[in-house]
């Protein structure tokens, strides 16, 4: 597959259960090798869309390429080159973890090395343990594990490192950066700002079926409607906020002013606005 | 892509090897048609004729439990757990795993088949099974017929914690009113009748012939292989057309 081609395509894709539209026309394409982010609170129609592309669910309308295949066909050549870490999916009580991850290398034609993907998914010193003995968060490894062992070209991460602590989240985070560094390609749900933020190259913001903003996470700082925002006290010590598009001309105008009254611009700020303010500015309830 | 063949192959070793792995579980899955066999065997103790539907009762029990009710209880847990829709998601064909599924199913029914027999010549005078061919089929027939039903009846389970209770309110009804423990022909009509409709009735049937009648052949069991004949087409469209990957939601 050429470099330039897209790994997932969506055009205007629709989903309803029964009267109910949970994905309602979005458009989007995510490029090999990058880390494309659906960013979106819970409900917002994030794992109808990406089970949609995994082959679990039918599309109500729309168009659909997953590596070039239509995913509804479930095409065993596409399955062997993706893998699917889903929000939750249990695993036989009594395997051990090396034995489940070499019995699934079986599945595909060039699997990885199985001690290697241990490694990877930081299950090293467990892979003789029984998987009813994890903890969630390594079962939530096992699960990467698995869906590494086949190479994939693409993987699908849904909500990856919910209910995980602080420490176990950015090692998540760590392995799913190295994934990138293979030249993999991702596709990561999440409700955390946080990790969209740290992990994704370019973000879709999605609420209500739709999406509401796409782009980097530093242009959609930017750009995505919220403006700079310059704070500072007056002469008599009242706090004036101004918000602007134009930062540079707004504070040329403030500073000339105040040094022709001779004045200080005291407790001056500006800020621009994060990711965290544009995705609460799109997704507060009207 | 791997052939279709190996990835059979491995799927069975590996459901194989699961089994074995909780010891327990498979140790009293062998041992309970052996519980039965020694106390109806000492309650019948002497009464040959008696022995005589014990045994193949029982063996049609084994069938049932080793096929029904253990897949009606895996797939709810594996469904509930999630992992059919983790298997989905690979590229294994779905029919090889559940095909892995059914045949570590079946290696239970002929291995407690097998138990029974050597049981009933060791411990209740039935020497060698004397019709092996009547036996062969109405095995193969019931193992086949209870495993779509099994597969069929998981469909009606909504959660696993309610598995036991739907399974056994099946289970032990049937095992009650097929004649696992008596001769049918002594209950009451009408529940003669419903056990005839039944597919354990048909298939205890067959088995006495192959396990304990040295007379007869197949032939004599035609209507009885009939009858499971169809439940297993009821099976069939049952377990094909509820198939669900994924738990109920909500």
């Amino acid at each position: 597959m050429a470099a330039n081609q897209s790994a997932i395509e969506v055009n205007d894709l629709r989903k309803s259960y029964g009267g109910l539209d949970a994905v309602r026309g979005i458009d989007f394409r995510v490029r090999q090798g990058e880390i494309y982010g659906l960013l979106g609170p819970n409900g917002a129609g994030k794992t109808s869309t990406v089970e949609i592309l995994e082959g679990y669910r039918r599309r109500t309308s729309g168009e659909v390429r997953v590596l070039g295949f239509d995913p509804n066909d479930r095409p065993r050549e596409l399955r062997a080159r993706v893998g699917i870490v889903l929000q939750n999916s249990g695993i036989y009580n009594h395997v051990k973890v090396a034995e489940v991850v070499a019995h699934f290398a079986h599945f595909y034609p060039h699997p990885r090395d199985v001690d290697e993907v241990i490694e990877l998914a930081g299950l090293g010193e467990k892979r003789d343990e029984r998987a009813r003995h994890l903890s969630g968060g390594q079962r939530r490894r096992l699960d990467l594990a698995l869906a590494l062992i086949g190479d994939p070209e693409l993987i699908f991460l849904d909500e990856p490192t919910t209910g995980f602590d602080p420490a176990a989240r950015r090692s998540a985070w760590q392995t799913i950066r190295s994934l990138r560094d293979l030249g993999k390609t991702v596709l990561l749900t999440t409700h955390y700002l946080d990790e969209a933020q740290e992990l994704a190259d370019r973000v879709a913001i999605i609420k209500g079926g739709r999406i509401l903003a796409e782009g980097s996470p530093a242009e959609l700082g930017v750009g995505g409607g919220s403006r700079y925002r310059i704070a500072y006290a007056n002469g008599n010590g009242e706090p004036i906020v101004v918000q602007t598009d134009n930062p540079t001309s707004v504070l040329h105008e403030l500073t000339t002013a105040a040094i022709a009254r001779g004045e200080q611009l005291r407790s001056l700020s500006v800020t621009r606005p994060s990711l965290e303010d544009v995705y609460l500015e799109l997704t507060a309830d009207a | 892509m791997p052939s279709s063949a190996s990835l059979l192959w491995r799927q069975y070793r590996f459901e194989r090897h699961l089994f074995w792995r909780n010891p327990s579980a498979a140790f009293f899955n062998f041992l309970l048609p052996l519980i039965f066999l020694a106390l109806f065997g000492a309650i019948v103790h002497g009464h040959q004729n008696e022995l005589d539907v014990i045994v193949p009762g029982i063996a049609g029990m084994s069938v049932m439990a080793t096929t029904f009710t253990a897949l009606a209880y895996n797939l709810t847990f594996l469904r509930e757990q999630g992992v059919l829709k983790r298997i989905r998601g690979t590229p294994l064909p779905s029919g090889i795993y559940l095909a892995g599924l059914a045949l570590n199913a079946v290696t239970n029914a002929a291995i407690q088949i097998a138990i029974v027999v050597l049981a009933g010549r060791l411990f209740f005078n039935l020497g060698w099974p004397p019709q092996p061919a009547t036996l062969v089929v109405f095995v193969v027939a019931g193992v086949g017929c209870f495993a779509l039903l099994g597969v069929a009846l998981s469909h009606a389970i909504p959660n696993f914690d309610s598995a036991p209770a739907v399974i056994n309110g099946v289970f032990v009804p049937v095992i009650l009113v097929s004649g696992v423990f008596f001769d049918v022909k002594h209950v009451p009509g009408f529940l003669r009748d419903i056990a005839q409709a039944l597919p354990l009735e048909p298939l205890i049937n067959g088995l006495t012939g192959g396990l304990v009648h040295a007379h007869g052949g197949l032939g004599q069991h035609l209507t009885a292989l009939a009858v499971i004949g169809l439940w297993a087409l009821v099976g069939v469209v049952l377990a094909t057309r509820g198939f669900s990957w994924e738990a109920r939601r909500g």
